[in-house]
């Protein structure tokens, strides 16, 4: 194993030497940031080699304009919202889901399913299901839909902010003030695109894709074949979480959601606009799709707040930066999503960051 | 959010299944992933079975979480 490091570590500091420059490295999973920080290794890192928590976390990029529409079919009694945990405490204009509703409006559920079956348990309410999170959990939210076409269940409805990844990294390398040159890609999200899905961000940009898995050692060696590339002027597309990422991915879950989604164009914090970034249900489905149902649109939210997660999602600042962390804004009061989300950049700078500096 | 968990498959009918990752049982589907089978170790996100996964990332896995859990119950 410390063979493994020692190369790793030898393909970083060449890299470094190289480009005689900082390097910078996006990851683009909340789950990496989380096992970055938590083992530290961003601490053990060559100082020029910076990492950078990129919009990986679904809580984090969901735009509050989404949160707002929640919040208002949250008020009305012929509904109840089914929605993941970690959206409860996501800030919209005016609260959260947790500080509005505490009532029986919202319940909180572990998977689609658990969605369907509420709508089957409650047939007085329309059940709508807060549909966040990228291309792993996009197909269940298909199946769902498909089941309740299958079985008339016709007081479900799915409010869909699901969001692709690729588009993500195609709008950040294409703002002129990027400054990345590398993307550690996710690990599970490319269970279901495989890594071929990134090729084109290699073939457009000319920037490394690397697919790593959680562990320390995965995140390591996707680090130390990032600086290879780097080293040698060249980007590849190249996956270490062989176990279980294809090239191909989950072709059933692609089919199921090419299926029952199309893309469109969608709002990011952060990020703003990004074309053909969002999964809406299809015409067929409509009936299905909470926008039609209550005939509600998203307005983009104006974040007057003075939280900067959106530039932490671009990874033009570090969560220190912003003049409310760690004062106004911290886990127990988050005031933005980056806060809220255990997986969010500035929750886990808070935690573990902090930890730190007490030893 | 996009972390799935290493779960075994204990029960099976259709694609309604049962699995068990570190002890704790729970309901999954298999519909993303026709070819499991009774005893497999699937990757489990969101109530979805989406991939087929072995014992020793499975364990790697299970290692990960157990030590966040950890770190979070001592500190947080």
């Amino acid at each position: 194993m410390l063979e493994r490091i020692y190369k790793a570590q030898t393909l970083m500091d060449s890299a470094c030497k190289a480009l005689g420059r900082q390097i910078n490295v996006m990851e683009v999973c909340g789950t990496h940031t989380v096992s970055i920080f938590r083992n530290g290794i961003n601490t053990t890192l060559p100082k020029d080699l910076k990492l950078l928590s990129g919009p990986g976390c679904p809580v984090c990029v969901t735009d509050q304009g989404y949160i707002d529409v929640v919040l208002k079919l949250a008020e009305r009694d012929d509904c109840l919202i089914a929605t993941y945990g970690d959206m409860i405490r996501v800030p919209g204009t005016e609260g959260s889901l947790e500080t509005k509703h505490t009532g029986g409006n919202v319940k909180v559920v572990l998977s689609s399913e658990d969605a369907l079956q509420l709508a089957k348990d409650n047939p007085e309410k329309t059940i709508v299901f807060v549909a966040v999170g990228f291309e792993t959990t996009a197909p269940a939210t298909a199946v769902a839909v498909k089941e309740a076409a299958a079985e008339n269940i016709d007081n479900f409805c799915v409010l869909s902010g699901h969001k692709l990844v690729v588009p993500a990294m195609r709008t950040l390398l294409s703002q002129k003030n990027h400054n990345i040159d590398a993307f550690l890609c996710p690990g599970h999200v490319s269970v279901i695109i495989g890594f071929g899905a990134f090729a084109e961000i290699v073939e457009q940009f000319g920037r490394p894709c690397v697919v790593a898995g959680f562990e320390p050692m995965q995140i390591i060696e996707g680090l130390g074949e990032i600086c290879r590339q780097l080293a040698e002027d060249t980007a590849e597309v190249k996956s270490m979480y062989t176990a279980v990422v294809t090239e191909q991915g989950n072709t059933v879950a692609q089919k199921i959601i090419a299926e029952c989604f199309e893309p469109v164009d969608g709002w990011w914090r952060g990020l703003g606009k990004i074309e053909r970034s969002t999964l809406k249900l299809k015409d067929k489905y409509s009936r299905f799709d909470a926008f039609n149902r209550f005939d509600i649109t998203e307005t983009p939210g104006e974040d007057i707040s003075g939280c900067r997660c959106g530039e932490v999602l671009c990874g033009l600042i570090e969560p220190p930066q912003c003049s409310l962390f760690g004062k106004s804004c911290t886990p127990d009061g988050p005031v933005g999503p980056c806060m809220v989300s255990s997986e969010g950049a500035c929750s886990a700078w808070f935690k573990y960051k902090r930890e730190r500096r007490r030893q | 959010m996009c972390l799935a968990i290493p779960a075994r498959i204990v029960e099976l009918q259709g694609d309604k299944a049962v699995v068990d990752a570190m002890g704790n049982r729970f309901k999954a589907k298999t519909t993303l992933l026709s070819e499991a089978k009774l005893g497999d170790l699937v990757l489990v996100h969101a109530g979805f079975a989406i991939s087929l996964v072995d014992e020793e990332e499975a364990k790697k896995t299970w290692q990960l979480i157990a030590e966040i859990n950890d770190y979070a119950r001592k500190n947080l």
